[in-house]
Parts: C-alpha cells; sequence; structure tokens
C-alpha cells in the first residue's frame, strides 16, 4: 500500500483535511502501485472545489481489510488511468460527464448517463440529451450485421441499449449503452441527509433496498459518530441475507426459465415470493423497505416472528434445494450452462469484477469477509467460489451462497442479542469529513462514500452500485459467444440498470 | 362424393388447437400450476380475428401474403392426412412429397414475410428457420419412404390406412426408428423445445416466434392456427403409425386415434417439461440424428 494514502476501515470517518492531497502524477503513480499490489478500485469520483474539480479514490485492499483514499485535483482535463488500469474506464467517463473532467488518453470516451454536466461554466447547447445517441463501435466487412436490442425489451425488465457486431450467429462485439433510469440520486442527496435520503437510498437499485440502505446507515452513522446497538447489526445482517435469498432463488428461476427448463423457473418464482414474505413478515415490505435506518433497524424480531421465520426459513430451504437440485442436475441444463459466457480470471481482475460475477472466476473478493463490518465481524460466513467463470459457476455460485445465507440467518436468530435495536438519534455530522461504508449486496459490493461540508451537510454522496463494475464484464463474455446465448447470459450477471443509472 | 373422406379433414380443422392445449396444460402441470383452460387457444383465435392489424410502412404485399399462403399450405396439408383408418380427401400416388412441398411453400412465404420486415430478429429467425427445416427435410422424406416401401403403397392414405399391428411385430425396429425420426421432426417443424421455445419472449433465442413478431390481429391468427395445423398434421401421422387399431368400428377406431393424438400431445409437453432447449448449435446435431434414425429405417425395410 502506498505511503501516501490516508487508511481506513470500513465505516470508519476520517476528517478530510488528513485525506492527502497528491499531484496527479504521484495521484496516478499510487494508485496504480496499489492496484498492482491487489488493491481494487472501489470508488473513483469527482467533487468540484472552487472552480476545478478534485479527484478522490478510494482503493480496497483485501488481504488487509483496509482502505485506502488519495485525492487530486484534476481541472478540466487529466491524463487518463484507463490505459493502465482498465477498472478505471466507467469511473473515467462518469467524471468526464458529471464534471466535464476530460480524462486525455481515454480509449473509450463516452457518456454513460446521458445527462448535462453538473459544473456550471461548462459550454452547452442547453438541448436534452437523448439517452443511447453516441458512437457505437462498428465492425464493417463481408456478412458482419449489426443487431440492436432495447431500450424497450418484451420482458418486463428494465430499459437498457444492446449493441450486437455479429457474424451469423457469432458475437465479434457487444456495446451496452444504459442511461435511460438516470434520476439523479447522488445530486439530491447533497445538502441532506434530510428526511427524503433514506428513501431514496432504498429505491437506488429496488432489489437492492436492504444493502443500500445499509450501507447508506453505515455511513450517516460513522459521520455522527453513532452506532447500532448489537441487536441492530444482527438484525441488518438477517435483513442483508434474507435479501440475497430471494435473489438469488429469483434469479436461478430465471436462468431455468431462459433455457426453456420449466421446473425449477417456476418453483424458483413461488420460492422467491415466499422469502420476500419473510422479509415481510419482519418489516412488513417484502423489499426490507423501511426496515434498516441509521442507528440500528426500526423493526424488531420478537421471539414469536423469529421462531416463525425460521420455521418458514427450514420450509422454503428444503423446497429450493430440491428445485435447484433439478436444475443443476440436469444434462441437458448443464449442457447449456458450461462453458458459455465465460470470463476469464485476469478479464475479471483487470475490469475489477465484483460479487457472484468476481467469485465465479475464482476471485475472492466479498465484503463481509475482506472488510467486515457490524455482524459481519462476529460470524464469518465462508466465501463461495467457482473456477470456471462461466454461466454454471455464476448459477454454482448462487447456490452455494443461498445454502450459506440461511445458515446464517438460522444461527442468529437463535441466538439474538438482547438489548435496543436502534441507538440514540446524534446531534448531527461532523463537518469536513468523509466515510465510507462497503456492504455485500446480493450482486456485489455496494460502496458509499459521504464527504461533508463546514456545516455538516452533505457536499458530495458517491454511490456505487456493484452493476457499474460489472456490465463491462457481461460486454466481454458476450465475445465469440453465439447471440442466442445473450439472455442467458445477461441473467447470470443479473445486473441492475437503475442501480448503475442512479 | 365420399363425405367420409371428408371427416378426417374436418376433424383437424376443428379440434387442431386443441393439441396445444394439452401440451400446454401438461407442461403447467409438470410446473405445479393449473394452467389455462383448454379452449383457450380457441379464445385467442377469436381475439386476433377481431382485431385489426398494423402494417409497417417498410413492408410490402410479401408481408401482407406471408400469414395466408401460410395458412393455405397448412390446410392443403391437412387434406392429404387420413385418420384413423379413413383415407383422407385427397389421395394420389407419392402425394407425401406434394406433402413436404406444401409445408414447404407455407414456411417459405412466412419467411418472405419475416425478411420483408427488415427487421434483426426476424431476419435472425428467419435464418434459423431455413437452416433447420433444410436438416428435417431428409429426415421426413427418408422415414415416408421407408413407410411408402414397408407398406408397399405409394400415397400417405394408403400408407397409413393400409397398416395392419402385425406390421409392427413382423417389421418392428424399422417402425421404431421411422416413428424417432418423425417425432424430432415433429419438434423441430413445431417450434416445440429441445428445438425452439414458443414461451419464450427472447428475442434473440427465438426461431419461429421471431419470424412473426411483427403480425399482429387477423394474420396472427392465421398463423396461430395454421401452426396448430401443422401440429395435427405430424401428429396424426405418427399416431396412425403408432397405434394402426382396426376394431372394425368408426367410433371405436376414432377414439382411439383421438386418444393417440391426446397422449402424444401430453410426450410432447413431457419432453418440454423434462428437458432445456437445446443449444443452437447443437440442434443440427439432433436434426441429423433424426435423419440417420430414418436412414437406417429405409436400409432395414430394404434389406
Amino acid at each position: 500500500m502506498s505511503r501516501s494514502s490516508l487508511r481506513l476501515q470500513n465505516g470508519e470517518r476520517a476528517e478530510l483535511k488528513d485525506v492527502p492531497l497528491l499531484s496527479l502524477r504521484e495521484f496516478h503513480g499510487d494508485l496504480l502501485c496499489d492496484i498492482r499490489q491487489g488493491g481494487r478500485l472501489a470508488s473513483l469520483f469527482g467533487h468540484p472545489v472552487g472552480d476545478g474539480v478534485r479527484l478522490f479514490a478510494v482503493t480496497a485492499h483485501g488481504d488487509t481489510g483496509e482502505l485506502s483514499v488519495s485525492s487530486a485535483d484534476a481541472g478540466d482535463s487529466y491524463p487518463s488511468l484507463t490505459p493502465d488500469c482498465p477498472q478505471a474506464h466507467w469511473f473515467e467517463r462518469e467524471i468526464a460527464e458529471q464534471w466535464g473532467a476530460r480524462p486525455e488518453g481515454h480509449p473509450w470516451l463516452k457518456p454513460i448517463r446521458f445527462h448535462r454536466p453538473y459544473r456550471g461554466g461548462l459550454p452547452s447547447d442547453g438541448g436534452p440529451l437523448p439517452a443511447g445517441v453516441t458512437d457505437y463501435f462498428q465492425v464493417q466487412g463481408d456478412g458482419i450485421h449489426e443487431v440492436a436490442v432495447g431500450p424497450v425489451h418484451a420482458g418486463v425488465i428494465e430499459p437498457g441499449h444492446f449493441r450486437f457486431q455479429c457474424h451469423g450467429e457469432d458475437v465479434f462485439h457487444l456495446e451496452i449503452s444504459l442511461g435511460y433510469q438516470h434520476r439523479g440520486i447522488e445530486r439530491a442527496l447533497v445538502g441532506g441527509p434530510g428526511p427524503r435520503s433514506i428513501h431514496l437510498m432504498e429505491t437506488a437499485a429496488g432489489d437492492t433496498s436492504v444493502a443500500h440502505a445499509t450501507a447508506y446507515s453505515w455511513a450517516i452513522e460513522a459521520l455522527s459518530n453513532r452506532r447500532s446497538p448489537a441487536r441492530g447489526s444482527v438484525l441488518r445482517g438477517i435483513a442483508l441475507e434474507l435479501e440475497r435469498l430471494a435473489n438469488h432463488t429469483g434469479d436461478l428461476g430465471a436462468l431455468g426459465g431462459d433455457v426453456g427448463f420449466l421446473p425449477t423457473a417456476s418453483f424458483c418464482g413461488r420460492l422467491r415470493g415466499d422469502f420476500l414474505n419473510l422479509t415481510a413478515l419482519a418489516c412488513g415490505s417484502r423489499f426490507g423497505r423501511g426496515w434498516m435506518r441509521p442507528g440500528g433497524a426500526a423493526f424488531d424480531l420478537e421471539a414469536p416472528r423469529a421462531a416463525e421465520l425460521l420455521e418458514r426459513l427450514g420450509q422454503a430451504m428444503s423446497d429450493v434445494g430440491n428445485a435447484v437440485g433439478m436444475l443443476l442436475g440436469s444434462p441437458s441444463v448443464l449442457a447449456r450452462f458450461e462453458e458459455t459466457g465465460v470470463v476469464s480470471k485476469a478479464s475479471a481482475e483487470a475490469l475489477g469484477l465484483v460479487g457472484v460475477a468476481a467469485r465465479a472466476c475464482g476471485l475472492e473478493r466479498d465484503v463481509r469477509f475482506e472488510f467486515p463490518a457490524g455482524i459481519f465481524r462476529m460470524t464469518h460466513i465462508p466465501v463461495s467460489t467457482w473456477e470456471s467463470g462461466d454461466v454454471f459457476a455464476r448459477a454454482q455460485v448462487r447456490w452455494l451462497e443461498i445454502q450459506r445465507s440461511a445458515a446464517f440467518i438460522a444461527e442468529q436468530l437463535v441466538a439474538l442479542p438482547e438489548g435496543p435495536i436502534r441507538s440514540e438519534p446524534a446531534a448531527g455530522l461532523e463537518p469536513e469529513s468523509l466515510a465510507v461504508a462497503m456492504v455485500e449486496g446480493w450482486r456485489g459490493e455496494v460502496c458509499h462514500v459521504a464527504l461533508t461540508d463546514a456545516a455538516g451537510r452533505l457536499a458530495r454522496y458517491k454511490v456505487v452500485d456493484p452493476s457499474f463494475h460489472n456490465w463491462m464484464g457481461l460486454a466481454l463474455a458476450l465475445r465469440d459467444q453465439q447471440i442466442s446465448d445473450f439472455p442467458l447470459c445477461n441473467k447470470s450477471f443479473s445486473l441492475s440498470y437503475c442501480g448503475h443509472d442512479l | 362424393m365420399n363425405w367420409a373422406a371428408c371427416v378426417p379433414m374436418a376433424a383437424g380443422l376443428a379440434a387442431a388447437p386443441l393439441l396445444t392445449s394439452v401440451i400446454n396444460r401438461t407442461k403447467a402441470f409438470f410446473a405445479g400450476r393449473q394452467g389455462p383452460p383448454l379452449l383457450q387457444p380457441y379464445y385467442d383465435l377469436a381475439k386476433l380475428l377481431g382485431k385489426g392489424a398494423v402494417y409497417s410502412r417498410t413492408t410490402t404485399w410479401v408481408f401482407r401474403a406471408g400469414p395466408v399462403v401460410g395458412l393455405a399450405g397448412a390446410v392443403g396439408v391437412l387434406a392429404l392426412i387420413p385418420a384413423a383408418g379413413l383415407p383422407a380427401l385427397a389421395a394420389f400416388p407419392v402425394d407425401w412429397i406434394v406433402f413436404a412441398y406444401v409445408l414447404s411453400l407455407g414456411r417459405f412465404f412466412t419467411v418472405l414475410a419475416a425478411l420483408d420486415t427488415g427487421s434483426a430478429f426476424e431476419g435472425m429467425g428467419a435464418s434459423r428457420e431455413v437452416f433447420f427445416a433444410a436438416l428435417a427435410e431428409p429426415a421426413l422424406f427418408l422415414a415416408l419412404a421407408a413407410l411408402a416401401i414397408l407398406s408397399r403403397n405409394l400415397s400417405l392414405s394408403g400408407i397409413l390406412s393400409g397398416l395392419q399391428p402385425g406390421l409392427w411385430m413382423e417389421k418392428g425396429p424399422a417402425l421404431a426408428l421411422v416413428v424417432g425420426a418423425l417425432f424430432v421432426v415433429l419438434l423441430a417443424e413445431n417450434a416445440r423445445i429441445p428445438v425452439d421455445d414458443p414461451n419464450t419472449h427472447l428475442e434473440l433465442t427465438m426461431i419461429h416466434e421471431g419470424m412473426v413478431l411483427d403480425h399482429c390481429g387477423v394474420d396472427l391468427a392465421f398463423i396461430q392456427y395454421s401452426a396448430g395445423l401443422k401440429l395435427w398434421a405430424l401428429s396424426a401421422i405418427i399416431v396412425s403409425l403408432v397405434l394402426p387399431v382396426r376394431a372394425g368400428s368408426p367410433a371405436l377406431d376414432s377414439a382411439a386415434f383421438l386418444a393417440g393424438m391426446a397422449g402424444l400431445s401430453v410426450a410432447v409437453g413431457t419432453v418440454e417439461s423434462c428437458m432445456a432447449r437445446l443449444r443452437l448449435l447443437r440442434v443440427p446435431a439432433l436434426l441429423l440424428g433424426a435423419c440417420a434414425l430414418a436412414a437406417l429405417a429405409l436400409v432395414l425395410v430394404l434389406r
């Protein structure tokens, strides 16, 4: 780890003045050094300071469990990191779009969300920016054809645009263009926290409500020197794992549906609902909305409800075991899953993939294990990995995680610590501070970085959903694959459009 | 005119959509659901027939002709199919070649209509359809040729009506091979799993559904109805082979035939419920396998 950067634990606060302000050359060199030593870029974002833009980088070091933070003033342009560090590519495109700071030498500089820059004083023609209108990469030649899919899809899914360059049934290149769901969540949080802030976080990516709300709560707790009581922390862990159970089960069913394997598709569709209902049993919302709040949890699990939850969890798990057993035990399904959509370990590492997609390539990346906070400091959930990097690996990792999450919930439910579930409200946030909070959502690493101003209000709130890292992984997985396998690969990544678009 | 000859065709025209229903109910059973009502395909057809159609400005008369020619082809094919020991409306020597190519004529126009839209999805669907149809055709021909030699008869009606249960004792292996090949052709021609997934909403994986994405209203009703007729025609051939019941009474023969049709649909639904769809790359291997079965049958009967 480079000496010049500030080191933090997950969920820890630091004074802004302690974040080293480096020259661009040092900033660049330090980051590359960190990455070469096994770190990964958890967040890279711009923050307006005076007339210019200051870059903040958060690097996560899984081996030491530390996060390093550094900053540098960029001005209107700066030398791009991407040629040396591919995992910065999407971040740099975001910074260019949000703040007009141009990464010189970026190989693929295009908008990612199609909005006007946030910073005033930049040249602008004033009109709206139509999403999806950009120069797409094109392949020319005999027998090459282009297929455009979306943003309006046939299923009930979110909008996104996919451009395939194909030769017959073979895909040479896939380009993904998002931004249709951009709502301006990061901007809406500035000046907070206000009464709407937590609701914005819970709807940043609707299926990841608990993870985002937990990350936000940790960030706010760190900034206000507040802690969740033990019982609240355990409830957070339970909520997070229930969310994982529901979504992983739904995804395994959907994988079955995409290859036309009906039994698992139907059973898992119902079982996902059963898990969602367990969350509803605890807090009244199937998506866990309203359960996680700064300071702890807003709803307790009294003994009778904990017992009922445990019993219903056991029933659902035995059904999930049957449904998934059918899926992963069926030769015709395995023939479709294996060697489809392979991402190599090297590519996954270079792109900075996180979550299920990274673990399916054999990378041991799991915030619960590497940067444990809350209950995960006390109870470790083994990291589930698989080596092959294909659709099967992503399905298998989900199934392993389902079993381990269920075991974790069962273990915690019988040993819920006594005491309050939420700590007393604090006066306000510490001024001129920075806090980083990371949570392993069901898709992967959710990283929130909060910066406060002199008055203790949020000056910048950066949200990185795992989808932000992983969309490019999907594009790579499709190279030299059959175009008819795209829906299957897409489902195996199961990424969020709104979590990316924010 | 012999009115009895109209019966197989009339039965096909009236009952063909029921086969889809039986398949869907079977799949629903395996999925732990109740499934749609048995008459749902008829409701759907009635609904679609009551709707207007939208035509893209980029399409020409070819696009409008596609469903009509497709339906005409399917009805024409049905006229050649005997059932339950009753001869077909039309029967003449080597009519099974006409059967195969009238079926192909309908497909040809469906493909042209798909290409006429200029849509990438329809183009991909059309290309896959033509590729797989070309591989399914030899299997169909070899199987029918083996049957013709086996029964020493040249028309479909002659082959299927003249079939005696005793033939299974004599030539069982060859017949079984023919039935296996025809079953694969049935799955491929009717866009069933493991070749195609009729329920998918994923355009990139579609074959038959991909070609008809732009059709609506009456045109779509025609397409769905002709798909039903095609399923009926091919199923009728298989059922006549497997259950050559000649009880002497038309009522008993018909009951056995209809039960056979329902049983075959259940079998198709069971296949769909028990296995995933093949990767598109592997479909040719399945169809070539069907060709090999049929060729082997031909060798056995020539021996």
